[in-house]
């Protein structure tokens, strides 16, 4: 296997920083382009930047009536990163994946989105593949995937993209003649033709079956290594994070609670000995101790 | 085990569809036998002269009277003069209900500004109107027009004003996303989306259209079917009256039949989803 140390732990409730350096050791092992480690972070020090990132996001805060669900929020995703985002139900993920969409104008703090060269603001070159596909069931699959989309040829674009999504052969369908699969690879072909800088999947795998999940892991990594989109994956299966992201955060309290990077080249193996450690730190981080130990 | 099961159910309803291939199945012609006894009832009833021709005559009587009607130019022209007003009132009442809850629908000042008014004006019955309307328009073709334009009006209204504040807000929220300005919002995702409810509304005011239409027609009218029954009444020609009120019901079987392939057509994406 790769490393050693494949999985870097950091904590912002640990009192001391479990590791100061910020250069990576130097057998880095599944990607190529040099990588800026993010430290051990105290939250309130501000972190080295990625080169360009594709959403900054610094004091994000979201009350809803007297209730803050979001309470200095930190993040930022650096391009083509794969960043998931676990959370107990409540804890406010899908807010922060909200107002990184632009849906949300009720948040305060400072957001950043589409990169340096990109639109300041919210809704740079943002993508969102929603929970529930969220295709419009009076457009064909096709229409659907083209709806909005400024290219020269919006039809050709579409079409490719759901070849891509091994979609090609329904381009003509109904939506809700699609299976809950099909229509989650339409909506992914819909959000990647925009070719985005930064995509944000919002538990769009939660609602599939095991086995179609497994495929569509594996078509959203295979997907990612070929356009290299910052990706923002909200989720509450620890796994399903552990098994795709980069870099997992855990969202509690209102804030970014743990931070996770893991270096394991992809596909990876959920029965890992780093990713049984890191699973059941996760597990803890969200408030659920496993059986036997505690 | 399950194999032969499910074999077995899709050969039955192969058999099921091709038995529906005849004519009529043994349902349909168990549901036509008791309309044909009371039509058979009804003519023996009147040749025995049970049922005096002044009150009502009979299916024969009906039939030829139709056919002599037809002949002499007398219905045709009848139902001219009627389906022009009906169009020319469902024309302008669809217009004016479709535009005024895209007005509504679309905008808050819209709503605030044309709701309320509505709102008050549907409280008020449409035939009460009518000493209204003869006050204002005389009693040529303008109230009559006016009458159906304003039952056309308001579930045309109500429905569209409906389907547009109805559309998924999910929907909305991809609009936002994918980034399209108002107007593809409006004609992608709005109008669509509201487009079901407004064939119900549709549905709806040609109902209405065709009630307010025979009962303008029934006010001092010089031509149409309300002409040719109300004249008939004079005559005790109930045949003719029967025919009159015949030919109404064709007309709106007609133009409800027309807004249902409308519908399925409309709707096709729907369709699917359910035959499936």
């Amino acid at each position: 296997m790769a490393a050693e140390f494949p999985v870097t732990l950091t904590s912002s409730r640990t009192e001391t920083p479990s590791r100061t350096d910020s250069r990576p050791p130097a057998r880095t092992p599944s990607r190529t382009e040099p990588q800026t480690f993010v430290k051990a972070s105290s939250r309130t020090e501000s972190r080295p930047a990625t080169a360009a990132p594709v959403a900054a996001v610094r004091g994000l805060t979201r009350d809803f009536g007297r209730r803050r669900v979001l309470d200095g929020v930190d993040l930022e995703i650096g391009r083509g990163e794969f960043v998931a985002l676990l959370g107990r139900s409540g804890s406010g993920k899908s807010t922060l994946l909200r107002v990184l969409a632009g849906l949300d104008p009720g948040a305060e703090g400072e957001v950043e989105v589409g990169g340096v060269g990109g639109v300041g603001g919210v809704g740079g070159t943002v993508a969102v593949a929603f929970q529930e596909p969220r295709l419009v069931p009076w457009k064909r699959v096709l229409a659907n995937v083209a709806l909005g989309l400024r290219a020269p040829d919006p039809d050709a674009a579409a079409r490719a993209a759901l070849e891509e999504v091994g979609l090609g052969g329904l381009s003509d369908a109904w939506p809700l003649t699609l299976s809950g699969g099909e229509a989650q690879r339409a909506s992914l072909a819909r959000a990647l033709v925009r070719e985005p800088g930064l995509l944000l999947l919002d538990e769009p795998f939660s609602a599939l079956d095991a086995l179609t999940r497994i495929t569509i892991h594996r078509l959203v990594l295979d997907l990612w290594e070929r356009h290299r989109p910052g990706i923002l994956l909200v989720t509450h299966d620890v796994d399903e994070a552990m098994l795709l992201a980069d870099r997992v955060l855990v969202l509690d309290g209102g804030t970014v609670a743990h931070e996770s990077r893991i270096e394991l080249p992809r596909p990876r193996h959920r029965d890992h000995p780093d990713l049984i450690a890191l699973r059941s730190t996760l597990l803890d981080r969200l408030g659920v101790t496993p059986e036997g130990t505690a | 085990m399950s194999a032969p099961a499910v074999d077995a159910g899709i050969r039955q309803r192969a058999v099921r569809t091709r038995s529906r291939v005849p004519l009529l199945s043994a349902t349909a012609w168990q549901r036509l036998a008791s309309p044909l006894v009371i039509v058979v009832v009804w003519q023996v009833a009147s040749t025995a002269g049970l049922l005096e021709e002044r009150l009502l005559a009979s299916p024969a009587k009906i039939l030829t009277t139709a056919a002599g009607l037809v002949q002499e130019g007398v219905l045709p022209e009848a139902i001219a003069v009627s389906l022009q007003r009906a169009a020319i009132g469902f024309t302008l009442g669809a217009v004016a209900g479709v535009g005024l809850a895209l007005v509504a629908g679309l905008s808050r000042v819209g709503e605030n500004a044309v709701d309320p008014p509505l709102q008050m004006l549907r409280a008020l019955p449409l035939f009460g109107l009518i000493p209204l309307f003869i006050l204002w328009f005389g009693i040529g073709e303008t109230p009559k027009v006016a009458l159906v334009a304003l039952g056309v009006l308001f579930p045309l209204y109500l429905n569209t004003f409906s389907g547009i504040r109805g559309v998924d807000g999910k929907l909305a929220e991809v609009a936002r996303v994918l980034r399209l300005s108002r107007t593809e919002t409006i004609a992608h995702i709005v109008l669509p989306g509201a487009l079901a409810q407004t064939l119900v509304g549709l549905r709806q005011s040609l109902g209405v259209a065709w009630l307010a239409l025979i009962v303008a027609e029934q006010i001092n009218a010089d031509a149409g079917l309300g002409y040719m029954i109300n004249n008939a009444r004079e005559f005790l020609r109930t045949d003719v009256v029967v025919v009159g009120l015949i030919v109404y019901a064709v007309l709106g079987l007609l133009t409800d039949a027309l807004v249902r392939l409308l519908e399925r057509r409309a709707l096709s994406w729907r369709q699917n989803f359910l035959s499936r």
